[in-house]
């Protein structure tokens, strides 16, 4: 091998002392910072569509077609105050708990089956192939039938809503826990349920908890939908109920708070409860980012 | 030769696994036997078995012929009497701290309470010099520190013996050395068992006190060596070990195996 044509020396520097080198590390401008705050950018998209639905109402001037924000919150506001809204968003947020609760009971048990045994794994598959595209709302005049009009009917198709897709998410999750994370809690002794309790279900949370709130999401769609189609259940009825009680007395601004409450809600469980459990758990673990 | 019993005794052990449409014969009647302090090294080119056969002493695995024994008794399946210390990077638990992580073993297993265990935790995360750490969870730490909390989580536990399975593979050249030292050192402290894995000859050198060779389709046990003693452990002579084994295990070998992390 040629060595290097040119001759040079070894050399050893001293690096800059802390005073006269440059910037390392500085605070960024406070315009930078406010806007790298989610919620900030978010609540700037709402106010951002409220004025131009504010804008469009008032160049509409019809209020029976499209009232104003402004008309839309006074309705919500005096429907919280003075009219039935609360309520009625109660009866729906109590049904709805109660189906979401046992379709997640169903999906536990369905998934528990699943892991246990290859046939478990195919009746899932199966099951779930079948029921999944199958509309929850297009089960209700069965559930009529079965339960009769009331709750059961109501609880009946939310668990359908609830079920498959709590219980595919938790299987694909179980079935993507590394083989090393397997092979420690087996080293541990672990076995059984205390296996799928204290490893399966923590390393498979990120797909556990994106089933919950893909159910969720499900469920709270089916539960308005068939409020709207039967409403009143054993004396009071729901959101969807307030909603198409208020559209017989054409009083659209109370209709417009009624699916404005829908929204809300929508929002404060995804970006409050939702947000809250991610954010102590999966981000805090470092499973997603 | 040692009088005493062995620790880990493997007879005459072939193990076979399946894939989609083979099975595959990893190791064809393997003998070795650990006894108590041993630094016991499993090398080889990729092939030959030796992850495999660390699988089978770990329980996850039976043998199809042969046995293999812990403190004379059968091995049938895994348990907190031989812990793993995996190559890859997630085998700690994400969800636990490393303090957690360290301690959780020893509650899961029933061995400790809680408040003993975290005393012992505590013990073993400053051997590995991660105090510091030990609120912090998994993902905030470099490979070497989480090779290090598993270590830390493998000694804990005090198993009879250490299966590792070539867990400082992924790290890069200057953290494996230190890595190295480092377990060297704490060998130093207590003495422990331990059944290494390795693709690489200098590691098997500088880590064992006894090294079983494998020759690759199937494994098969091809010499088992005395390395050095470690304060004769001069260049001249661990490069001499080293072309001796390099020689041993390509004697035959007309393609030289490509070196990558399974075996």
């Amino acid at each position: 091998m040629a060595e290097p044509t040119i001759a040079r020396q070894d050399f050893v520097r001293q690096t800059a002392m802390d005073s006269e080198r440059a910037v390392v590390e500085k605070p960024l401008s406070k315009f930078e910072r406010i806007y790298n705050v989610g919620v900030v950018r978010k609540l700037a998209i709402l106010v951002a569509l409220a004025v131009l639905w504010e804008a469009y109402a008032r160049w509409l001037d019809n209020p029976l077609l499209f009232p104003t924000f402004g008309a839309t919150v006074d309705a919500f506001v005096e429907g919280i105050v003075h009219g039935a809204l609360l309520g009625r968003a109660w009866t729906s947020i109590r049904v709805l708990m109660m189906g979401y609760a046992a379709g997640i009971l169903a999906a536990a048990l369905l998934t528990v089956i699943a892991i246990s045994s290859r046939i478990g794994t195919d009746f899932l598959e199966t099951l779930t192939a079948m029921f999944n595209p199958l509309p929850a709302i297009a089960l209700l005049p069965l559930a009529l039938i079965w339960f009769g009009l009331g709750t059961g009917s109501i609880v009946f198709v939310l668990i359908h809503s609830v079920l498959w897709a709590v219980a595919l998410n938790t299987h694909s999750g179980f079935l993507a826990v590394s083989n090393t994370l397997r092979m420690v809690g087996r080293n541990y002794g672990l076995r059984g349920l205390s296996y799928v309790a204290r490893i399966l279900i923590p390393a498979a949370f990120p797909s556990i908890l994106t089933g919950f709130k893909i159910g969720w999401a499900f469920a709270w769609r089916t539960l308005i939908a068939a409020e709207l189609v039967f409403g009143v259940s054993s004396g009071s009825g729901g959101l969807g109920w307030f909603i198409y009680e208020n559209k017989n007395q054409l009083e659209i601004p109370s209709v417009f708070a009624g699916l404005l409450s829908v929204i809300v809600i929508g929002l404060l469980v995804e970006n409050v409860i939702f947000r809250t459990v991610e954010m102590r758990t999966v981000r805090r673990w470092g499973m997603q980012s | 030769m040692n009088a005493a019993s062995p620790l880990v005794d493997v007879r005459g052990v072939t193990l076979q696994y399946k894939t989609r449409d083979h099975l595959v014969t990893a190791t064809y009647r393997v003998d070795f036997k650990v006894f108590p302090s041993d630094r016991f090294v499993l090398l080889g080119p990729s092939g030959c078995g030796k992850s495999t056969l660390l699988k089978a002493v770990g329980g996850y695995l039976a043998p199809v012929e042969g046995e293999i024994r812990l403190k004379d008794r059968v091995i049938t399946r895994p348990g907190p009497d031989r812990m793993m210390v995996f190559q890859e990077f997630d085998q700690l638990l994400p969800w636990k701290t490393v303090q957690e992580n360290v301690m959780f073993p020893l509650v899961a297993s029933g061995r400790l309470a809680a408040a003993a265990a975290e005393e012992k935790a505590r013990h073993y995360i400053e051997k590995v010099n991660l105090t510091r750490f030990a609120d912090s969870f998994p993902h905030t730490l470099s490979g070497g520190m989480k090779q290090r909390v598993a270590i830390a989580r493998g000694m804990a536990m005090e198993p009879d013996v250490l299966l590792m399975d070539e867990p400082f593979a992924s790290l890069d050249a200057l953290t494996r050395r230190k890595m190295q030292d480092e377990l060297l050192q704490l060998w130093d402290d207590t003495q422990f068992t331990v059944l290494f894995v390795t693709h690489s000859i200098p590691e098997a050198i500088k880590i064992g006190s006894r090294i079983l060779l494998l020759s690759p389709h199937p494994g098969q046990v091809k010499a088992e060596l005395n390395s050095l003693t470690r304060d004769a452990h001069e260049a001249a002579a661990a490069q001499a070990l080293e072309q001796r084994i390099h020689a041993m295990l390509f004697a035959d070998a007309v393609e030289e195996q490509e070196e990558h992390s399974h075996g």
